[in-house]
């Protein structure tokens, strides 16, 4: 961790214990998180202010929800499936949800061949974690269609019960849906970089400029795992409350 | 590495992190338009910046000629007036103060001064300004369509925002709040890199116990500023919804000028928090860089340490902890629960423990040192005056009972005026003049300084001490004109027009400041690689202006912190942070015996207690 203390003098102080110890690590030579490369400190700083934008979003939609006087629609019908005509309660949002954890899944085999400098395989499983996300996009595409065509709901109405429900809920999940697209688009990126070689050779980036590691594998992995947790509470608050 | 000069006994611990390759253009507009180094970057921020600054400087010189004339002008309709408040602030605030600290003054020192080639990812960095610069177009835009800009107060409270009514409502706070999401993307980009680099890329020697205040100010102001703008981020996005398609997040149901409109069941106070909870730690936002850089400006210029290192950190630090947790007592007149309001009136009244610990410490850093007057130490001190007077007021408007008459008066205007505005305007003043002749190589003119200085920090008085009086006399803030009231009395009127006279004069000698900027960059006195003869990296640096990569072919090493200034025994009265002890230290030695100091006065005086450093 920390380096030793530098004095003025040139001695080599010990190191403080307890409290001071913690702040010497943390204020320590050069790099406060040692062995973190810079992309991904800045990943994760990015998902820090992520998260407040969607702590924002989600706490705006729990106090309009409270805050309207019009009943709520009902989410388990709201959101149920008719399969032969059996109306099974959030069907499709099960199965979108199973989809996009599993993409997690195959991220993780991703960064895990990644350090191992599989190319193929780590290219193999990037795209098969695109492919998944793509599939959950398109399965919401699914049903943002059969909300607006067939039942009705509007961002500014609809006929089950408050405004809000329809505003909230294509504003969340529309901006949620725009983060996944988004990753789609870069996973796509990081694993063609990675079937050419472009890592192996640290070609540099075109945007960053920087050579290029398979450590981006693994910012690109934050970023997903990312989209995927805030799913979960999205999930949560606006399907199963 | 190949190795730097130094004392055998200095230890330097090898570097953790390769230097990175910068990319070195070859044309004009590679190295100047779209360029990626840090320090370009940093004046383009600057110019945009000032510029537009300029902008909100005149909105408001028309805002005082209508408040002291009133009537006379008949280019101020009540719909202008109100479309130029709201511009006047949300510019100053936003697209200055923030733009100006962060991307400016963060982008040209944080390089420089943590001892590093450039911003971690320059491209980023460089698309930072480009979005900043398309937000602030779409801003200028919006004086330009149907029905002007948005006139609904710099805080752009709904339902009055998007109502039919209120100017600009159709397109102008539409234009309004998709800026404000732009300038949020762009500085997104530019504080990640901020943040990162502080972090991640400091120099060999360079811990964070031993960063410049400044560092530490701009560092926490960004981490703030990261946290802080998604909830407006997130309630632009919602109001621009509830204006485009109808949605009704902040609007509940309504009739505006005898029609039932179609909103239903939103939330007008949701909003509030939201703007809030951004709203009061961008105080800080804006406040932080101040404070750190006017920490070095008065240890530099009083060639002293500063006092209470460590303590003025761990301000910085709790001040950005707490700032999170006092947003509400901008709305203790939005209808709270009184629970509420003791809760955010407690946390108001706990931040000013480590703000007036930072005010104790400038004025313990001045006292017996041995104060140079120069321009930037002018500008220093006079934000200490300035920032111990708004910041008492503050104390007032805290306070809930106090609060409640105040709040709708120009008692508020002037509170935050002197807390928030001129205070860090001083400090931008001071700043530019302690480093111009870093980013220029000449100095700035100093009798046209000194001159700039005291009319404004004079004048700065003439204006807000006399808006307090007519707070207290329950004058209204935001009215385009007052109609015949019994409780303001016609001498409320002579004051309006005094202090519009000096706002004006204030104003237009900032044309002074602007002619020496200029006039300085050709024909100013040669300034040398480090005029103020002061400590840190960035006055150490092998060309002035500092080249693309910033210190010539290997990175300086860090031996000591950033205030070793009149140092007892040493052969001048400051210390580099990138020299090494060897000698220095001998001679301090010989100092101490001589003079029979303990060795407690080792810490204290010569070299700096290492923290963990």
């Amino acid at each position: 961790m920390a380096q030793p203390a530098l004095t003025g003098t040139g001695a080599v102080l010990p190191r403080p214990e307890g409290l001071q110890g913690i702040v010497a690590d943390w204020s320590s030579d050069q790099r406060a998180f040692k062995n973190v490369p810079w992309g991904k400190a800045m990943m994760w700083i990015f998902l820090l202010s992520d998260t407040f934008i969607f702590s924002s979003f989600l706490i705006s939609y729990m106090t309009v929800r409270i805050s309207t006087t019009v009943p709520w629609p009902n989410p388990s019908e709201v959101f149920g499936l008719a399969i032969g005509g059996v109306e099974v309660p959030l069907l499709l949002i099960a199965i979108m949800t199973f989809v996009l954890i599993s993409s997690s899944g195959t991220m993780v085999l991703a960064v895990n061949y990644g350090y191992r400098k599989d190319r193929v395989k780590t290219f193999v499983f990037l795209l098969l974690t695109a492919a998944l996300g793509a599939t959950f996009v398109g399965m919401q595409a699914f049903e943002w269609t059969k909300l607006i065509v067939h039942e009705g709901i509007r961002p500014w109405g609809n006929p089950l019960g408050a405004a809000q429900f329809g505003a909230s809920f294509f504003m969340i999940t529309g901006f949620h849906g725009t983060h996944v697209s988004i990753g789609v688009i870069f996973l796509i990126i990081v694993a063609i970089k990675v079937l050419r070689g472009d890592l192996d050779r640290m070609r540099p980036g075109f945007m960053t400029g920087r050579k290029g590691s398979y450590e981006i594998v693994e910012t690109m992995g934050l970023y997903w795992h990312f989209v995927d947790l805030v799913w979960v509470f999205i999930f949560a608050v606006f399907y199963l409350w | 590495m190949t190795s730097i000069t130094h004392d055998e006994s200095a230890y330097v611990p090898p570097a953790e992190v390769e230097e990175p390759e910068l990319y070195h253009p070859k044309s004009f507009v590679g190295k100047y338009i779209w360029s990626q180094d840090a320090k370009v970057i940093a004046v383009q921020y600057a110019i945009t910046a000032i510029g537009v600054g300029l902008v909100a400087l005149v909105l408001s010189g028309i805002m005082r000629l209508q408040l002291g004339f009133p009537h006379a002008f008949s280019f101020i309709n009540p719909s202008n007036y109100l479309q130029f408040v709201t511009m006047h602030g949300m510019i100053m605030v936003i697209y200055l103060l923030t733009a100006l600290f962060l991307g400016g003054f963060g982008n040209y020192l944080i390089p420089l001064m943590v001892g590093a080639r450039d911003m971690v990812f320059p491209y980023v960095n460089m698309v930072s300004y480009w979005v900043y610069l398309f937000a602030v177009l779409l801003l200028m835009a919006s004086f330009f369509v149907p029905g002007g800009p948005t006139g609904s107060g710099w805080t752009l409270y709904p339902p009055q925002a998007i109502l039919p009514g209120t100017p600009g409502a159709n397109w102008g706070i539409v234009l309004m709040l998709v800026s404000l999401a732009f300038f949020i993307i762009g500085f997104t980009m530019g504080g990640l890199n901020y943040v990162v680099t502080v972090l991640q890329a400091r120099t060999r020697g360079m811990t964070m116990m031993r960063l410049p205040l400044t560092v530490w100010g701009i560092f926490m102001a960004t981490i703030l500023a990261l946290l802080a703008f998604p909830a407006l981020f997130v309630s632009a996005i919602m109001m621009t919804l509830d204006q485009t398609l109808g949605t009704s997040f902040f609007m509940p149901a309504l009739v505006s000028q005898g029609q039932h409109l179609n909103y239903n069941g939103g939330s007008p106070i949701l909003f509030q928090h939201l703007f809030w909870f951004f709203g009061h730690p961008e105080v800080y936002i804006v406040a932080l860089p101040a404070f750190g850089i006017v920490s070095d400006l008065i240890a530099v210029h009083a060639r002293k340490n500063i006092f209470g290192y460590r303590m003025m950190v761990w301000a910085i630090l709790a001040i950005g902890g707490l700032s999170f947790v006092v947003w509400a007592h901008h709305m203790y007149v939005s209808g709270m629960n009184p629970y509420f309001g003791f809760f955010f009136a407690t946390t108001t009244l706990i931040i000013a423990i480590p703000t007036a610990l930072k005010v104790y410490n400038w004025v313990l850093t001045l006292w017996r040192g041995n104060i140079h007057l120069t321009v930037p130490m002018l500008f220093a001190i006079g934000f200490v005056f300035t920032f111990i007077n708004g910041g008492l007021t503050g104390l007032f408007l805290g306070n809930v009972p106090v609060d409640i008459p105040l709040s709708g008066t120009m008692f508020v205007v002037a509170h935050f005026h002197m807390v928030m505005a001129v205070s860090p305007v001083l400090v931008v003043f001071g700043a530019i003049y302690h480093w111009y002749p870093k980013i220029t190589g000449r100095m700035l003119n100093d009798t046209l300084g000194k001159f700039h200085f005291w009319v404004t920090f004079l004048g700065t008085y003439a204006i807000y001490y006399p808006m307090h009086y007519l707070g207290f006399l329950g004058v209204p803030r935001r009215y385009y004109a007052m109609g015949t009231t019994v409780f303001v009395p016609e001498s409320a009127q002579s004051l309006n027009e005094a202090i519009t006279i000096a706002a004006l004069i204030v104003g237009a000698i900032q044309v002074v400041f602007l002619y020496n900027l200029i006039w300085s960059y050709f024909k100013g006195k040669p300034a040398g690689p480090n005029p103020w003869r002061a400590t840190t990296l960035e006055w150490q640096t092998p060309h002035t202006p500092p080249k693309h990569g910033n210190f010539g072919a290997t990175l300086p090493a860090v031996y000591r912190w950033a205030y070793d200034y009149s140092v007892p025994g040493a052969a001048e009265d400051f210390i580099p942070q990138n020299q090494p002890p060897g000698k220095k230290a001998k001679g301090l030695e010989q100092a101490l015996d001589a003079s029979d100091l303990g060795a407690q006065k080792l810490d204290g005086a010569g070299t700096p207690k290492p923290i963990g450093s």
